[in-house]
């Protein structure tokens, strides 16, 4: 049997270029620029292997499914 | 009966059963059972199968009724052979880029037992017939029972009861749509490229209630996608959920809409995929069949 822990349907982190982006438990990384944003949150689904979704306000949240 | 008329009745039974169970073991896309280990085991519980059935009537007519506990062990027998093929299956979930989902692997134990069950049967007959009369009215009843057992296992396929469509992918934003079904929220710019340059969409229209509840139902949906992984393949690793094949359902009609991104793109291929994914019994809806879902029909 394959018994593990995942986090799932949780917002693992946020990567933003809004300063008005309030923190709470999950990391946020903020960016200047959308280039920046895509770059970095692309790196952040590989490491996760997360789901990158785009919140709107410049905003981009990843969730593991 | 004279010992010799049993063994010819065993012989008989057995092989027939043997027929049977060779008849009964298709192997194809769906890869299982996995070929070459798999075929040998399947094949030789089919063997054990068409024994145990053949030898039931002589037993009895020599007056050996231990036969009957013989039966009721085999029938355990196959009961857990069902468990361990389950367990198989879920072992290897994890290991594919789509998975099966238990419906599926449900269907698939729950089919090998049976087929096993079918042997039995159809052993039980040839021996029987051979022994309580002539070898030839042993022969026809096998021949009947083959035709009966070939007629049990048909299964309906997707094709039959569903409208299958190819549908156009398209972004509102980060939103996805397989024609006008929303999928999912896309955020990188990247892979929202990736799905317009690479993605295929279809739409399943069901053709009446009874389809529309088995198209709704999980697992039927998660055997159909992974049905057409399968055949067409994934453009994703383990690490990118964003291409994995995706259903999604439009509550106003029952529709569903699919969502791929393979790596043989190929929409009349995805089509016929679709078609010919088997219907799973514990999927399959019924309300046409209760007095209230008739009434309730549209």
């Amino acid at each position: 049997m394959n018994d593990e822990t995942r986090i799932i349907h949780q917002i693992l982190a946020v990567v933003t270029s809004d300063d008005q982006v309030v923190g709470g438990g999950t990391p946020i990384f903020r960016v200047h620029d959308e280039k920046e944003r895509e770059e970095l949150a692309n790196l952040l689904a590989r490491i996760l292997q997360a789901m990158v979704h785009d919140v709107g306000n410049g905003t981009y949240i990843l969730v593991k499914h | 009966m004279p010992v010799q008329g049993g063994n010819l009745a065993i012989t008989l039974g057995v092989f027939t059963g043997t027929l049977m169970r060779i008849y009964l073991l298709r192997s194809d896309y769906r890869q299982y059972p996995s070929y070459p280990h798999g075929f040998i085991s399947h094949l030789s519980l089919g063997v054990v199968a068409a024994f145990i059935g053949a030898v039931a009537i002589p037993a009895l007519i020599e007056g050996e009724f231990t036969a009957a506990t013989f039966l009721a062990l085999a029938a355990q027998q196959f009961r857990e052979v069902r468990a361990m093929e389950r367990t198989t299956l879920e072992n290897l979930e994890t290991s594919e880029l789509v998975s099966r989902g238990p419906a599926y692997i449900e269907g698939i134990a729950r089919v090998f037992e049976a087929r096993n069950y079918l042997v039995i049967g159809v052993a039980l007959l040839v021996a029987g017939g051979t022994a309580l009369a002539e070898v030839w009215v042993g022969l026809v009843l096998g021949i009947v029972a083959f035709f009966l057992a070939a007629l049990l296992i048909g299964q309906e396929s997707i094709g039959q009861m569903a409208t299958i469509e190819p549908s156009p992918l398209s972004f509102d934003g980060p939103g996805l749509y397989v024609g006008d079904v929303f999928i999912m929220n896309v955020g990188l710019k990247e892979s929202r490229e990736t799905i317009l340059e690479h993605g295929l969409g279809a739409t399943l229209a069901p053709k009446d209630d009874n389809a529309r509840d088995t198209l709704a139902n999980d697992g039927q949906r998660q055997a159909i996608l992974h049905d057409v992984s399968v055949v067409l393949g994934v453009r994703r690793d383990v690490d990118e959920p964003e291409f994995t094949p995706l259903m999604r359902r439009d509550l106003d009609t029952g529709r569903l809409a699919l969502f791929t991104v393979p790596v043989e793109p190929d929409i009349e291929s995805l089509l016929r995929t679709i078609e010919r994914v088997p219907v799973l019994e514990s999927s399959r809806g019924r309300s046409l069949e209760a007095r209230a879902g008739r009434k309730a029909a549209d």
